[in-house]
């Protein structure tokens, strides 16, 4: 079970957060006029990477604030925890911490 | 050596006690052993050896080891019938006064057992023999199996419910270290001194690994007896406030970011009487640590070789264990079978407690070592370059035959042989690094080829192996390692340890072992029965068999032989297996690869996982208000979620049907009344709830009226419908959303997901006020009435107070809001209260009800109320794939707004596909046939041969007595357009003709509600 730094309740359990999937997903700015593939992208495709992958969270049992986060589908080690409108985390370009990085 | 009733203790030594003898029973035989004993060391103090039958062939078989990797001596302790545990380590149960156990896979007795027919005929069960034998016709499987079954698995489960208790307990540690004997012990000292919060969890009654098992003049650590310096070190911690040690806790698990999971086997060593009522049977640790430190130890090899299975065969480092922790000689005449150095303790140490040793075998052609020299010097007869290749004693040992083998070590050099009456072998092949908690941790192992075993490699989480776990072979470099990775450890955390040098300890070096994985000879019998892993009864013949029927990956050999899959998972047995399929198919043991190692480490109970939550504590649940005056009226509930709903209310000697006929009838003649409670309640406020609202549900909410109600569909963004539910205005900024029973945590989710991520300027904010209102539903008739009775400040007028209005006022003097909303089709009042007042409330009203012949309905009618007025239920005629035009719900979706969540998904090709299945209704031809929910539909009388087209389902189906008959609604292919025509509802023996109609069965027009 992994631990999960809440950007505002600070490191808890996993099983008090929900995953709520991929996350920097763009919601078409003008749904009616985007064509059916682009549109199917958007509601069905997702990336399934092994590595670094950025995915929303929920801390549903607790503060009920989304978040994203960034976790290695191999290790399960988290890399960067970072709130909603921030940009996508990049493991190329992030500062090579262990200490935090590791939990 | 002592006489009596223990003829292999000695007189002196160990660290038992002799002054408390202590009596227990195997088999129904009485015997005696003393405080500190496991069963092992006491049977074998007794001269039991033979303890078990095999699981597959029946095979006698004895004590092979000391601790948790023991693959034979599984038996029952049974303390009474709701505490029957079977395949206990007889090496891992500490004796207490009056412990009772059997052995077990035996019938009638461990002597003489029916099953051992199976040995005989041991060449027609080869590896893969149920899946050979059983294969076909596949259509006799289900009767192989129960015949199967009856013949599988070991031990017998308890026959009553567990009458114990459990404990979870949760832990924060800087250092968990798992392993007490030197090694760990050494890192949690220098830790715990440097202040850091230690947990040290070991598996036996006390700690000390290793240590316990030298003889008492053993080697010195710093000029203190190893003995000395155990209990030193033991002092110091026990002084140290941050640092808990847990004896008799096996660290079972590791899991992601140093989570680890511990169970600590807290009375399961003692004797009814002296079991305080407090204490827990067992208790399950979850611990998240900063740091760890694995020193698990190691555990020996086997040799495969041919009778290795004889009882009084057993590990030499176990006989060193026997001999000096519990002052048990395993034999009178041991000889010692090795391919290293290790096993020379052993000779020496029985020598010189007067065992006879007549020979050493040694792989070696050339052993050498300090070991080796003591050996020589004490004059014990060498056997160098000599293996072992017939055991002969069926239920003991009682003698062996050595012969010399040829260079290579595959062949045996004709006409060298020797045989040696005995009645011990003591046997060693190496040592595996227990690396099982390091792979769990997801860890790299890495291969050591001169000890021929796995041992750890790249770590991925925060955490140090030491010790022989890591591969390490003496004493001096274990503690020094435990000193190191101690101080590295406190270093991790921030704090500054001191590394105490590396202690002074006279020890022969060892050289390296000969690895010969598979022996030669034919054995006693002429028949080789060379076993790799005895718990599961896996020979060599069986790997190289099915590496011969084409299986190459490690993990199709370990599953199709049964290599490994034991409940001791082939602790002893694993690495030969690697090695014999590596030399069968002549490739390197790295290129094989190595089979997973998963949690648990060993066997824990399912009792220690439940903890305290078993039966009716397993998951929360949730009563309305009044839950109580349901219960008290007779209510039979079901479970809708973690809620638990009134289903119905039988009266005396009605059927479910007949009552739930007459709730359904009194709701439309009269008065009904019921819970609504449960249903999922949001407060939604902000000067941008209205549109918001407009964002989430298909319809248009901005222009709403205060006091108005409207209900509302939730899509998600593939269109299909999600949840729904009446939302209420009750200021312009303020609005009482209600969601379905249970979708109200999913729904409230998702509408903080979408303001939090893609509408964070929208200025609303969410409440779930679900447990906060207690909600009445009267519906009938004569609803108005009894309201008008009741209610104070509230116009209660069709005119004033209309369908699909709030108003605030007081209701059995408690202030309410009350809602006309219906969805039975009834004139309908909701009256939601404060919790609190919810039973008061809801007595008041049927007290004033009385007159009107008052009913409460359940959730049951409530569906058939609804169901004739074809009204749906998200979850039942939904089911994730249809959309509101599935439903015939056009008129819900807004052609205006531009957008709402889902809205382009209505557009897709498939979504606006003619043949989509859609909401009608069905009516049988006998007005009593009730169809069966979930039957499917199809397009004729007769169906022609599979594959039959279907064409759609039965989502809800009910007797109607408002209608007169049943009613069913469905979902049907292009249904709409299908109205009067006849299509069949398939049943296994019959399909039954249905006509399609609308979903509406009862006042289409809805003049009732509107009343």
């Amino acid at each position: 079970m992994m631990q999960i730094t809440c950007p505002w309740c600070g490191p808890r359990d996993q099983r008090e957060f929900r995953c709520g999937g991929e996350a920097h997903i763009k919601r078409p700015a003008d749904p009616a006029s985007t064509d059916e593939a682009a549109w199917a992208d958007y509601v069905f495709m997702r990336t399934n990477p092994k590595g670094t992958h950025r995915e929303l969270w929920n801390h549903v049992h607790g503060c009920r604030r989304w978040f994203n986060m960034a976790r290695d589908t191999v290790s399960d080690r988290i890399l960067a925890v970072y709130a909603i409108g921030e940009p996508p985390f990049d493991p190329d370009a992030a500062p090579a911490t262990s200490e935090g990085a590791a939990q | 050596m002592s006489g009596g009733n223990q003829p292999y203790r000695l007189a002196e030594g160990g660290r038992i006690d002799r002054s408390r003898a202590i009596a227990f029973t195997f088999d129904g035989t009485e015997y005696e052993g003393y405080a500190g004993d496991t069963l092992a060391s006491a049977l074998l103090a007794n001269g039991v050896h033979r303890v078990a039958r095999s699981f597959k062939y029946h095979r006698q078989r004895g004590i092979l080891t000391a601790g948790a990797e023991e693959p034979n001596a599984l038996v029952e302790v049974w303390r009474d019938r709701a505490r029957t545990e079977p395949n206990r380590r007889a090496t891992q149960q500490e004796l207490f006064d009056g412990l009772a156990t059997r052995s077990q896979n035996r019938f009638p007795s461990l002597g003489f057992d029916v099953g051992a027919w199976t040995d005989k005929l041991s060449p027609l069960f080869p590896a893969g023999f149920y899946y050979k034998t059983f294969k076909w016709p596949s259509s006799l499987w289900m009767t192989y199996e129960r015949v199967i079954r009856r013949a599988a698995g070991q031990g017998r489960a308890p026959s009553r419910p567990d009458p114990d208790r459990y404990e979870h307990a949760y832990a924060h540690c800087d250092l968990l270290v798992a392993g007490g004997g030197p090694a760990g012990l050494a890192a949690a000292l220098v830790a715990a001194r440097a202040g850091a919060r230690v947990i040290i969890a070991d598996e036996q009654a006390e700690p000390g690994g290793s240590l316990l098992s030298y003889p008492a003049d053993g080697p010195e650590i710093g000029g203190r007896p190893a003995a000395v310096w155990l209990a030193d070190v033991l002092t110091e911690l026990s002084t140290l406030p941050e640092v808990r040690v847990l004896p008799r806790t096996t660290v079972f698990g590791y899991y992601d970011h140093n989570f680890l999971g511990l169970v600590e086997r807290v009375t399961d060593h003692l004797a009814p009487p002296n079991i305080a009522a407090e204490l827990p049977r067992q208790r399950l640790w979850k611990v998240r640590a900063r740091q760890v430190v694995l020193a698990t130890g190691a555990v020996e090899r086997s040799l495969v070789f041919p009778d290795n299975d004889r009882p009084g065969i057993m590990l030499a480092s176990a006989a060193r264990t026997y001999l000096n922790r519990y002052a048990v000689t395993p034999g009178k005449r041991a000889v010692v079978f090795t391919n290293n150095d290790s096993a020379y303790r052993t000779a020496i140490g029985l020598a010189e407690a007067g065992v006879d040793v007549p020979a050493i075998i040694d792989l070696r052609p050339n052993p050498g070592g300090g070991l080796v020299d003591q050996a020589r010097q004490l004059g014990l007869p060498m056997l160098a370059g000599y293996s072992v290749s017939a055991v002969s004693g069926r239920s003991r040992v009682s003698g062996l035959q050595a012969v010399r083998l040829s260079a290579d070590g595959t062949g045996i050099m004709p006409g060298l042989r020797t045989e040696v009456t005995c009645d011990t072998l003591l046997i060693s092949g190496g040592w595996n690094p227990l690396v099982s908690l390091f792979s769990q941790s997801r860890g790299k192992l890495a291969f050591d080829a001169a000890a021929g075993a796995y041992v750890p490699g790249t770590s991925t989480q925060e955490e140090r192996s030491v010790g022989a776990c890591r591969g390490t072979v003496g004493l001096r470099d274990c503690i020094a390692e435990g000193y190191a990775a101690g101080a590295e450890a406190a270093e991790h955390l921030g704090l500054s340890a001191k590394r105490p040098p590396d202690p002074d300890i006279d020890e022969p070096a060892q050289t390296d072992p000969r690895l010969l994985w598979s022996l030669p000879g034919k054995g006693a019998s002429g028949r080789r029965r060379a076993f790799v892993d005895y718990q599961s009864d896996v020979m060599d013949k069986d790997l190289k068999l099915a590496l011969r029927e084409g299986y190459r990956s490690i993990e199709h050999v370990k599953r199709y032989t049964t290599a490994g899959m034991g409940v001791d998972q082939g602790k002893i047995g694993n690495m030969n297996v690697l090695g014999i399929v590596a030399d069968t198919v002549g490739a390197d043991i790295p290129s094989v690869g190595v089979t997973t190692f998963r949690q648990p480490y060993s066997g824990i109970a399912f009792g220690a996982v439940a903890g305290r939550a078993p039966g009716k504590f397993l998951s929360p649940v949730r009563t309305t208000p009044m839950h109580e005056w349901h219960a008290a009226h007779g209510a039979v509930f079901e479970n809708v979620g973690q809620w638990k709903r009134a289903w119905y209310y039988p009266r005396k000697g009605e059927t479910m049907r007949n009552a739930v006929n007459r709730e359904v009838a009194a709701a439309r003649a009269s008065l009904g009344i019921m819970d609504a409670s449960t249903l999922g309640k949001i407060d939604v406020r902000g000067p941008d709830a209205a549109e918001f609202l407009n964002r989430v549900y298909t319809n248009a909410w901005i222009k709403l009226g205060i006091g108005r109600c409207r209900y509302g569909l939730m899509l998600g963004e593939d269109g299909m419908v999600m949840d729904d539910g009446v939302t209420t205005r009750l200021a312009d900024d303020h609005f009482h959303m209600t969601t379905t029973t249970g979708g109200a945590a999913a729904v409230m989710s998702w509408l903080e997901l979408w303001l939090q991520t893609e509408w964070p300027d929208l200025k609303v904010y969410l409440t779930s006020t679900t447990e906060q209102w207690a909600v009445i539903g009267l519906c009938g008739p004569n609803s108005r009435r009894v309201m008008e009775e009741l209610t104070e400040g509230i116009d209660l007028s069709a005119e004033a107070f209309p369908h699909m209005a709030m108003r605030e006022g007081r209701v059995a003097d408690i202030p309410a809001r009350v809602f006309r909303i219906s969805f039975t089709g009834e004139l309908s009042y909701e009256v939601n209260v404060p919790a609190a007042y919810g039973q008061a409330a809801w007595e008041a009203i049927w007290n004033a009800g009385r007159p009107f012949d008052i009913t409460a309905y359940g959730t049951e009618a409530m569906h058939v109320l609804r169901a004739e007025k074809g009204f749906v239920i998200v979850g039942q005629e939904t089911d994730g794939t249809i959309t509101p035009i599935d439903l015939g719900m056009d008129w819900i979706v807004s052609k205006k707004k531009p957008d709402f969540i889902g809205r382009r998904s209505l557009f897709r090709s498939d979504t606006v596909r003619e043949d989509r299945k859609q909401l009608v209704g069905l009516l049988t031809e006998d007005q009593n046939e009730v169809l069966e929910e979930g039957a499917q539909i199809i397009d004729e009388e007769a169906p022609p041969a599979p594959p039959v087209p279907m064409i759609g389902h039965v989502t809800s189906s009910y007797y109607s007595p408002n209608v007169g008959r049943s009613i069913a609604l469905a979902l049907v292919k292009r249904g709409r357009a299908r109205e009067g025509e006849r299509v069949y509802v398939s049943m296994p023996d019959r399909t039954i003709p249905v006509t399609i109609t609308r979903p509406v069965f009862y006042d289409p027009e809805g003049a009732r509600q509107n009343g």
